[in-house]
Order: structure tokens, then sequence, then C-alpha cells
């Protein structure tokens, strides 16, 4: 099979949509017949990646971080095992780190040399956090990637990239918005974006709530 | 190996294009692509080092022009065929000619939870670590061929320790089989204005993961 160069991700849609249905299957067909794998064992990875794992996870975990100041700490301190503790995952990959953004300072995850993600916690990355803008930029221009998802920060605010350049994985607690006192975790959780957990979003605002 | 995916600090690339309501794959191959990468890597046949220095050592205008699981899908396919599962013949063919190597195991839908979750990267200790949090440290100069974790955005500056992770598998020779080699990993912090000079933004600060061999004191 020939590599054929002028396809690109934007004409996903025409030739390479077809090539590459061909071509993943002529390999889960052999990898099936040498008996690496099951076939039943990825059609149960893709349920559950499209029906189980995704941000709701990282959004009930921050809530809980706004209403219970000892999983926060706890969560800072430890966040796989803070997550783990509260039972939303079957298990939580070792290595996971919360960030906490404050008045003065504003975190914002990448990865540079690939697309490293806490899959567990956010799912699978979109793809514009695996595209070449976001990681070129995100580390040398992050105000000007927030203001591509229409997000302006204080000049004076503190920005902090962080990297994901080892088996570490990275969450950003976003602040809790005001408004919002006496909330439940639930109904706060309605207002955490996946992107507030990556750092190119805010929460939303107490008025968007659900 | 100073090659395409090292992005960090690149321009020319234009803006982030996020979309709206975005599907978890966009074609049912990239499902297929993404559980069979997951299931394969199960067996342990490779390291995820492995994984991805096969994808970075894609030529750049491939690397380039191809979407995320198109990537995967090259990956796996060289992978497979420089370990003996497969030859290139089968796979252009799309069947199982000969037999693969009899003492793989086999990974079916009762590995799932399993599969679903990351393996830990935590080593025993070789030695005490070096550098503690608040030490200076300057990352070295190097330009290995093979793979490394340490960007080129990255090199040759000066930043510091801001915690210890613990002692994790050390990617640089766990890519190409030279063994788990476990290091200590600390989050190194730069200014804005180190890594990307005088008209950096002033409230800008970088942190990169950095094993230890890629560190001296400064």
């Amino acid at each position: 099979m020939a590599d054929d160069h002028d396809e690109s991700e934007h004409s996903a849609h025409g030739s390479e949509l077809s090539e590459m249905q061909l071509r993943v299957r002529a390999l889960e067909t052999v990898l099936a017949e040498k008996g690496y794998v099951d076939p039943a064992a990825l059609d149960a990875m893709i349920e559950a990646y499209e029906t189980r794992i995704g941000p709701h996870t990282g959004a009930a975990v921050v809530a809980k971080a706004w209403t219970d100041p000892a999983f926060k700490e706890a969560l800072l301190a430890d966040a796989t095992k803070a997550v783990q503790a509260l039972g939303l995952v079957s298990r939580v990959g070792d290595h996971l780190i919360a960030v906490e953004n404050t008045p003065a300072l504003h975190n914002m995850i990448v990865c540079t040399l690939c697309s490293c993600y806490p899959w567990e916690i956010l799912g699978l990355p979109p793809v514009w956090y695996k595209s070449a803008p976001y990681r070129s930029r995100a580390v040398n221009d992050p105000r000007g990637v927030l203001a591509d998802f229409g997000v302006s920060l204080a000049r004076d605010m503190q920005i902090r990239v962080w990297d994901s350049t080892a088996e570490t994985r990275f969450m950003v607690l976003p602040m809790r918005p005001s408004g919002t006192e006496g909330w439940s975790s639930e109904k706060l959780a309605s207002l955490v974006t996946r992107d507030s957990m990556i750092g190119t979003g805010l929460p939303k605002s107490a008025a968007a709530a659900v | 190996m100073d090659g395409i995916h090292d992005m960090g600090g690149m321009h020319g690339f234009g803006k982030v294009e996020p979309e709206q309501d975005e599907p978890v794959f966009h074609a049912p191959w990239e499902g297929r692509c993404l559980a069979l990468n997951r299931a394969m890597a199960a067996i342990g046949v490779w390291t995820i080092d492995e994984s991805r220095a096969s994808i970075e050592s894609l030529p750049p205008d491939v690397y380039l022009s191809s979407s995320y699981y198109r990537k995967w899908a090259l990956g796996l396919e060289k992978r497979v065929i420089n370990h003996g599962l497969a030859s290139a013949g089968e796979i252009a063919a799309g069947h199982a000619l000969r037999h693969g190597p009899p003492s793989t195991r086999k990974v079916t839908a009762a590995d799932t939870p399993r599969t679903l979750t990351r393996g830990s990267y935590y080593r025993p200790p070789q030695g005490p670590a070096l550098f503690k949090p608040g030490d200076r440290v300057r990352t070295k100069n190097i330009h290995p061929e093979t793979h490394t974790r340490l960007p080129r955005y990255a090199r040759d500056r000066v930043g510091v320790i801001e915690a210890n992770r613990g002692c994790h598998v050390f990617p640089d020779t766990a890519a190409h089989g030279a063994g788990e080699n476990p290091q200590w990993l600390y989050t190194v912090l730069f200014d804005g204005t180190e890594l990307w000079g005088d008209k950096s933004d002033p409230a800008l600060k970088v942190s990169i993961e950095a094993f230890e061999p890629y560190l001296d004191p400064a």
C-alpha cells in the first residue's frame, strides 16, 4: 500500500477515509487471524470511549473540589489517589496531577512532543489539542491561543504552561464562578467545561447553569 | 530525534480551530485504530516509548499531512512488521499468510479494564536524587538521533526544579529496547524570557517534565 502524501486532515472525508478504512481493517484482520487480538476486545474499548469515558468525570472531580476543602487539598496533593477514592472510574492510572487556577495564575496544559492527555478523566483529546497549531503555540503564545478560544485574561495574570513531556498527566482545577454559593455538586459540574480543565477555557458563568 | 514532532515554539501553523460538538471519533476506522493500538500495546511486545518513536520517525511530510489516527495506524504497521508479528505482504493482502510467533498472548474483551487503564511508570530508584526543589539547573544541549523527551525549545536553558515526580522508566532507552533504566523525573520551571528572549510575555512561565540525565547543576 503506497502512501499518498498529498492527503491532508482536511480531505479526511474524501480519499483518506476510504484508504484508512481499508488499511485499518486489513491490519485488524491480520492481527485477529494470527490470534493476537479478539475483535470483541476492540468493540468493548470503543464502546467505553463512546459512552462512559469523558470530561463529565473531570467535571465531577472539579465540582467536588469546589465544595469539599478536604477533597481539594487531597486532590492537589495526589490527584491519582484522590480521584481513585471518589470511585468515578474503575482505576485511575498513576501520575495524575491537578494544578489550581487562582486570581493571579492561569494554568494551561499541552503536549508539544505528541498529544499526552489525561484520558481517564477527560476522555479522548479533541482534534485541536493534537494539532500542530496548538502544540507549537501553547508554549510561546498562550495568550494568542486563548484568543483563538475567545478568552482574554488580564495582562498581569501569570500564565503557566505545563508541557506534558513524560508520563505525568495534568488537569486544571479552574476557579469556581461567582454567584454559585450553596449550589450542589451536580449543578456546579454543569458549569465545568472540558476546555476549562485543559486551560484553554473558563467555566461557564452561574447564569449558564442547566 | 530532532524531528517534525518536536513542535514547541514553531511558527506558521496558524490558528487553533476548535470544532463545535466534536464527535469522539470522526469515522469508525478511528475507533478501530485506537482500540487496536491499545490492545496490541497490552500484549507487551513494545513499550509506549517505542510506539511514540515509531510515529516520530515517520517521514516529515507524512507526519504533517496525516491525521492523528492515521499516524497511529502507520506507526502500528511499522511496529508489527519490525517485531515480526506480521509481514508487509500480509498487511497488504489483508489476511494472515503464516502463523505468528506462538508464545504471544491474545487480548480479549475480558482484558478491557486493563487496556483502558494506564500502567504505572514508577520504578525503584537506582540511586539518590541529585536535585531537590528550588535547585537551579541547566538542561543539556543534546541532539540524539534516537527518541528523547527533552524538547528542542528547552535545551541549554536555565530553570528551577519545582517538584520531584519520583523515579520513572527512562524513555530515551526504553524506546529502542535498551531497557527501562529508571531515572528521577522532575518538573523544571522556566521563565518565558529564558526560552523565548526579551520579547517574551513577561507573565509567562513554562514547565517541562525532565528526566535527571537531561539536567546539569546551574
